[in-house]
């Protein structure tokens, strides 16, 4: 007769019971979910701008009203002189500073090409590479429209090529989209390492592990007794993100949902494998969590989740090849986005099964190693 | 039904546990005895297959316990030095899980526990983690007894303990042999050993003698002297350098002091008196089994 229900019974009083975990399993979905989705937003809007024209001219004006027009920048300012004007960025009154030199407008008809001068604070390098992006966009309608006007419209339509885009998958570009899958995983990550790392260093910590040790109880039954709530935990965190991101999101569920059910299946064990693994390693809760938290923010940072996978460097990316988080934010993108079926992600399933296999190995040898 | 055999523990470069050799007798309730660090809990653990012997054999019944380790873990009810239960569980669900993990039932057994457990009955639904030490105790007692062990290994169950709740715990423990259960207590309280059926005594490893507490205080065979005195300390340090003196050392508030040969009690008053310590009065004592660890310390030294 195997110990496993009476031990499984036992863990899920314990966790019921624990007003440590009970907050992380139920508040922690819906705080993030609800509060950080709003929040990860990448649109910049409200750029502060000065702007120092000493031009004065029909195009500086114009400029200078395209600014005040754009929904990205907000002008703060005119300094009187481009050192006033440095100071204001320094001392944070301003994040972007344009410069409209003398006779630009003049050397803009004489020769064709005029140049602005433009500062931008650097520290959020996320922000002032979009303040750039949009600056130049506000600088090509100007240059398109310099055009119109000086060629009397003779030229208006010949010869100009224009940019039509269509975003597949995602047509507004709606960041939620791209982020709430994305936190999901984040979820139920943070929810199966934390909390399995800790339960099992818990018994060690508390001395019951001695108890335990001198039962019929397996270890196999045991470590499967410390799991297996988490794993339950865990989809059920991911059935709690997603009725939050349809319902409150209205996130696209384009493909067959039992199929992430089943990847995140398989991606909770490589998960849960990794918190055995670090409760072997550790000897306390605390250091259980520390460990699991230095781990989680690699891979997190790893993920693709913030930064695009593509844009990481060549070792990078080679890293994240081993990220189990990386996969299962690219599987759940495509199944909810893109309605993915299996056949186009069993590549996908193949190497998280693989990475179940390789970590519980691990996890199951190093609790042995340590037990003897 | 237990058999240590020249069990060895080593822990790097130190001897935790030097050829221990001894046997228990079923339905024995046995005591090692000895102060902290002396490897007790070790031998314990030991035999309960939480930790495995450098050297040497165990058995429970005949069976190895590394070899047989499931065998033993079947059949011994184990208490740990520290409180091991889930303070979080109830009184009820702690045991029952207990029972369950064994394959059987509170049902089953209860006539086990029957005696103790009524005790813990009224809190049965209150958690663990609030329970009072004794009541701890009570419920860790009954915890080892519910799967019907042959022998029940308890390290230290009475140490932190008040005086009341100790004097309970070992009349139960006594009452438990009379079922044909066998008991390994280990105390650090020698006065505990008068409790026990035989004794094993321990100091540094070793285990330094093996007997009923009658057989190990009447193998003191030196003479043994209390002396009372206004300044203890000087006493002592005076007896100390006496050259008679085996031995002198202070016990509750009194000078001991064994020597090879009979004293003059007189005579040993004047030499303290010239070594200016006042007011001694010297008599013969009755050796106890503080003064045999005493002098069984001396002899391992």
């Amino acid at each position: 007769m195997s110990a496993l229900p009476h031990l499984l019974k036992k863990e899920f009083r314990q966790i019921f019971r624990n007003k440590a975990m009970l907050p992380i399993i139920f508040v922690l979905p819906i705080v993030q979910l609800l509060i950080l989705v709003n929040a990860a937003d990448f649109e910049i809007r409200n750029i502060n701008l000065i702007v120092e024209d000493l031009d004065h001219s029909r195009t500086s004006r114009e400029l200078y009203g395209q600014f005040e027009a754009s929904p990205y920048f907000r002008v703060v300012g005119a300094p009187a002189t481009t050192r006033e004007g440095l100071d204001r960025l320094d001392h944070d009154k301003a994040t972007v500073f344009l410069r409209i030199p003398a006779h630009f407008e003049r050397t803009l008809l004489a020769t064709g090409t005029g140049s602005l001068a433009l500062d931008i604070n650097g520290i959020d390098g996320q922000a002032a590479g979009l303040s750039s992006f949009y600056i130049t966009r506000i600088v090509a309608d100007l240059n398109r429209n310099i055009v119109v006007r000086e060629r009397k419209g003779a030229l208006q339509t010949a010869g100009r090529v224009q940019v039509k885009e269509r975003y597949w998958y995602n047509p507004d570009l709606e960041y939620k989209n791209t982020m709430l899958p994305g936190l999901m995983v984040l979820l139920v990550t943070m929810v199966g390492l934390f909390l399995t790392s800790m339960n099992v260093v818990r018994e060690m910590e508390i001395g019951t592990i001695e108890q335990i040790n001198v039962t019929p109880i397996r270890k196999w039954e045991f470590i499967v007794g410390k799991l297996f709530p988490f794993w339950v935990i865990g989809l059920f965190e991911l059935a709690l993100g997603l009725t939050i991101g349809v319902l409150v999101y209205r996130i696209p569920v384009q493909g067959n949902v039992g199929l992430l059910f089943a990847f995140a299946g398989i991606y909770l064990t490589v998960i849960l494998g990794m918190g055995l693994l670090v409760s072997t390693r550790t000897q306390t809760q605390q250091q259980a969590m520390f460990v699991s938290w230095f781990f989680m923010v690699i891979f997190l940072l790893m993920s693709g989740l913030f930064t695009p996978i593509e844009n990481m460097p060549t070792w990078a990316q080679n890293i994240t090849l081993f990220n189990p988080i990386a996969y299962f934010i690219d599987v759940i993108r495509l199944v909810l986005l893109k309605g993915s079926t299996f056949s186009d992600v069993s590549r996908h399933f193949g190497i998280i099964l693989l990475f179940a296999i390789a970590v519980n190995v691990l996890a199951v040898l190093s609790y042995r190693k340590r037990a003897a | 039904m237990i058999r240590f055999d020249q069990v060895v523990k080593r822990y790097g470069n130190t001897t935790a546990v030097d050829r221990a050799t001894f046997t228990v007798e079923r339905g024995e309730l046995f005591g090692l005895i000895g102060p902290d660090g002396a490897g007790k809990s070790s031998m314990m653990r030991m035999l309960v297959t939480l930790l495995l012997p450098d050297d040497g054999t165990i058995t429970l019944d005949g069976h190895d316990v590394v070899a047989d380790y499931r065998f033993v873990r079947r059949n011994v009810g184990y208490m740990p030095g520290t409180f091991s239960l889930y303070t979080d569980l109830t009184v009820e669900e702690n045991l029952q899980f207990f029972a369950n993990v064994f394959g059987t039932t509170i049902q089953e057994n209860y006539h086990l526990i029957a005696e103790i457990y009524e005790q813990l009955a009224p809190f049965k639904d209150r958690r663990a983690g609030a329970l009072s030490g004794g009541m701890k105790q009570k419920l860790a007692l009954c915890c080892a007894l519910i799967h019907r062990p042959l022998a029940l290994i308890l390290d230290e169950p009475t140490t932190g303990v008040d005086a009341v709740s100790r004097a309970e715990f070992w009349s139960m423990l006594r009452r438990l042999t009379t079922t044909g259960i066998t008991i390994v207590v280990s105390t650090p309280y020698l006065e505990e050993a008068a409790l026990c059926d035989r004794v094993g005594l321990i100091n540094d490893g070793r285990l330094m003698q093996i007997d009923t507490i009658g057989g190990i205080v009447a193998s003191y065979d030196h003479a043994l002297w209390r002396i009372d005195a206004d300044n203890t300390r000087t006493a002592l340090q005076v007896l100390r350098e006496h050259p008679a003196a085996r031995a002198a050392y202070l016990y509750r508030s009194s000078v001991m002091m064994s020597t090879d040969q009979e004293l003059d009690p007189e005579h040993l008053t004047h030499e303290l008196l010239r070594s200016g310590v006042t007011g001694a009065r010297v008599s013969r004592a009755q050796p106890d089994i503080e003064d045999r660890f005493m002098d069984l310390m001396l002899e391992h030294a």
